[in-house]
């Protein structure tokens, strides 16, 4: 008894370091068949050498800016769908929630002259309202997620064509609306940002280890969080300088990184995190353990709709207007199909707030490689179907290979 | 003789229940039945189908409420309302599905809903203590010698004896006195199952009293003290394991003739 206890301890206190634990991870990853960011971003690779090389002009910053400012929309709504999928339902409505706020945004600045703080407001609430009461449809009186958001998609689209009124469009003229998605941070701004981020990284990773240490279990030595932390700092370093070659960081980029850090700490960190993850898994034992199910599942939809009302923020910002197609179109799919390609699950219980961003990439850089291709958007949504279809089945085909074991 | 004898004579029960009758409209479940089970003693309770030993469970689960009948908890009387009452009091029920999230890693399922966390923020969202959460478990599995590849591994890919053990140990961790097990050995092979009865041994050495419910009388006379037997809604036997033999608890459980000559109702 005592030497094995003393054994663990030995184990614990001496664990494989650096490479060679690296190494380890990787291959008990692939053999459980969680490939993580590895295919997507593999595939990103492949998608992007594709077209540099038809079309030298796809990897200049001037492009890759563009497309960040392309996918601001989709990324946003991505992340509010891998939430609802983390806690296995579905959330048809967010494109038309998006176009409906979008609209809200456009009657009150333009045609009641709101306060701009006020119009944003009212966007934001209307858009948690609608969570509110699909979250209340869906579990208080049990209609399931797909029907109370599929009639939602349709209820929300008439909204949006009464409230864009017989034009059809409203043009939006406020300055700092636009600006959201037209201006861009200068280099000291982006840089102090990007510093203040990459600082609390590495805050962050010093105390977990800390931490393990105080509470005596095996901790990463400190040579690999700083290769982990510098690795992070290429990354972010190397983008900042990417779109300051261009006009500088988007505010929109800003946006995005921002919405998905705070939900990656609070899907990764928080206890209401840990919840969804086990509703998405088991909701009876969620339900057994003391978990809240009902209430967290209508806070996700709240969630989600109030993201899908920061989208048509952005929708209205980068038009310059709100028409009766912002949110239409395959604005849903995409989000869907942008969560799904990151390596979010449909039925529950896995899933990353990251893979949002990842598939939102996928997505926008096939789009906007196929326009500067000169190809219809034919094409371009049977390429995003074949990617869609080529990133579920390599997933399933890894958890199967990893079922038989 | 062996049908009526109080068994170990450590004290008073850690949860009795006295003339508990149960019944759904004119269906009567149970019939004035008395139960008790000791700290450091493993009770296995048997019967036939319908024989009420789910309704039984159920009533110490605080799922169903007696018709008649009162309830000791440490030798106070007390209402098991609901199934929260229940293991509130320290009344921890492992059901046969386990109860377990699939894609949550071992620490997370042992911390289920009662998540230690701080700071910075309130309420849901506060952090994860995960660092104490990990050690906290490592010990409690440590203590119960359960062996895992590691704490970080989804519980699915886990073997059905190691998922049991961890539902087990999470009773341990919530500081029950009490652990009823529904068929813990139902799905397992020879090798699982001798795991989960060694659990089963050290949960009765930390004192804890331990009642489960089986229709394997191997498993039953492996790891009980004692046996109590539940026909058609009564309790018509209480066996010593040590000095009975399984053809006498058939008999009590079939309600044929026991060895004793005694004629079992």
């Amino acid at each position: 008894m005592a030497t094995t206890e003393a054994q663990t301890r030995a184990a614990q206190a001496a664990p494989p370091t650096g490479w060679r634990k690296l190494q380890l991870a990787l291959r008990q990853q692939m053999a459980r068949g969680e490939l993580g960011p590895w295919p997507v971003l593999a595939g990103l690779a492949i998608i992007w050498a594709i077209f540099q090389t038809q079309n030298a002009h796809f990897l200049t910053a001037r492009n890759l800016s563009n497309l960040i400012l392309q996918i601001g929309v989709l990324g946003v709504l991505a992340i509010g769908v891998v939430l609802v999928l983390l806690i296995g339902e579905i959330d048809l409505s967010l494109g038309a929630v998006t176009g409906v706020c979008a609209g809200v945004l456009g009657v009150t600045l333009t045609l009641h002259h709101w306060n701009i703080w006020a119009a944003l407001l009212a966007t934001i609430i209307v858009g948690a309202a609608i969570g509110v009461l699909q979250g209340v449809l869906i579990v208080g009186i049990g209609v399931p997620s797909f029907l109370v958001t599929l009639a939602g998609l349709l209820a929300w689209g008439g909204v949006q064509i009464i409230l864009l009124g017989d034009a059809g469009e409203l043009i939006i003229y406020d300055s700092s609306v636009r600006a959201i998605s037209s201006a861009y941070f200068t280099p000291l701004q982006s840089g102090v940002l990007a510093g203040l981020v990459l600082a609390g990284y590495g805050w962050t990773l010093l105390r977990q280890r800390a931490r393990r240490q105080q509470a005596g279990l095996s901790a990463p030595t400190v040579g690999t969080l700083v290769l982990r932390w510098a690795a992070v700092v290429v990354i972010v370093a190397a983008s900042v300088a990417l779109m300051d070659a261009y006009f500088g960081v988007p505010y929109i980029l800003a946006v995005l990184v921002a919405l998905a850090l705070a939900l990656t700490w609070v899907t990764s960190r928080s206890v209401y995190g840990r919840h969804l993850y086990a509703i998405g898994g088991n909701k009876e034992a969620a339900r057994r353990a003391g978990i809240k199910v009902g209430l967290i599942t209508v806070s996700v939809f709240v969630i989600a709709s109030t993201l899908a009302a920061v989208g048509g923020i952005l929708a209205a910002s980068r038009e310059f207007a709100v028409s009766i197609g912002t949110g239409g179109g395959t604005l849903l799919l995409d989000a869907i199909a942008a969560a799904v390609i990151g390596g979010t699950s449909l039925f529950g219980g896995r899933g990353q707030i990251y893979n949002a961003l990842l598939g939102a990439l996928v997505i926008g850089s096939v789009e906007n490689g196929l326009d500067l291709l000169g190809q219809p958007s034919s094409v371009k949504d049977i390429a995003t179907g074949v990617i869609l279809v080529a990133a579920v089945s390599i997933d399933a085909i890894s958890r199967r290979r990893s079922q038989a074991r | 003789m062996t049908m009526t004898q109080q068994p170990n004579p450590q004290g008073q029960p850690q949860l009795a229940l006295t003339g508990i009758s149960k019944h759904f409209g004119s269906v009567v479940a149970l019939d004035n039945v008395d139960f008790e089970v000791y700290p450091g003693e493993v009770v296995a309770l048997v019967g036939d189908n319908g024989a009420g030993k789910s309704t039984l469970i159920k009533i110490i689960a605080g799922v169903y409420q007696p018709n008649a009948g009162m309830i000791t908890f440490d030798g106070r009387a007390v209402h098991l309302s609901s199934p929260q009452a229940a293991s509130a009091l320290g009344i921890a029920t492992v059901y046969q599905d386990l109860a377990l999230c699939d894609n949550l890693d071992v620490v997370a399922n042992l911390f289920l809903g009662r998540e230690r966390a701080s700071a910075p923020l309130a309420g849901p969202l506060r952090q994860l203590s995960e660092e104490a959460m990990e050690r906290q478990a490592i010990d409690v599995l440590h203590s119960l010698s359960v062996n895992l590849p590691s704490v970080h591994r989804p519980v699915a890919e886990l073997s059905g004896g190691q998922r049991q053990s961890i539902a087990v140990s999470r009773a341990v961790l919530w500081g029950s006195k009490v652990v009823l097990l529904d068929e813990p050995t139902a799905a397992l092979g020879v090798e699982q199952t001798a795991l989960v009865q060694q659990l089963i041994v050290r949960l009765r050495e930390r004192g804890l009293g331990v009642v489960i419910i089986s229709h394997n009388l191997a498993d039953v006379f492996k790891v009980a003290d004692r046996i109590i037997v539940l026909r058609l809604g009564r309790r018509v036997g209480t066996f010593q394991r040590r000095a009975t033999t399984p053809e006498e608890v058939v008999a009590a459980i079939t309600g044929g003739v026991s060895l004793a000559g005694e004629e079992v109702h």
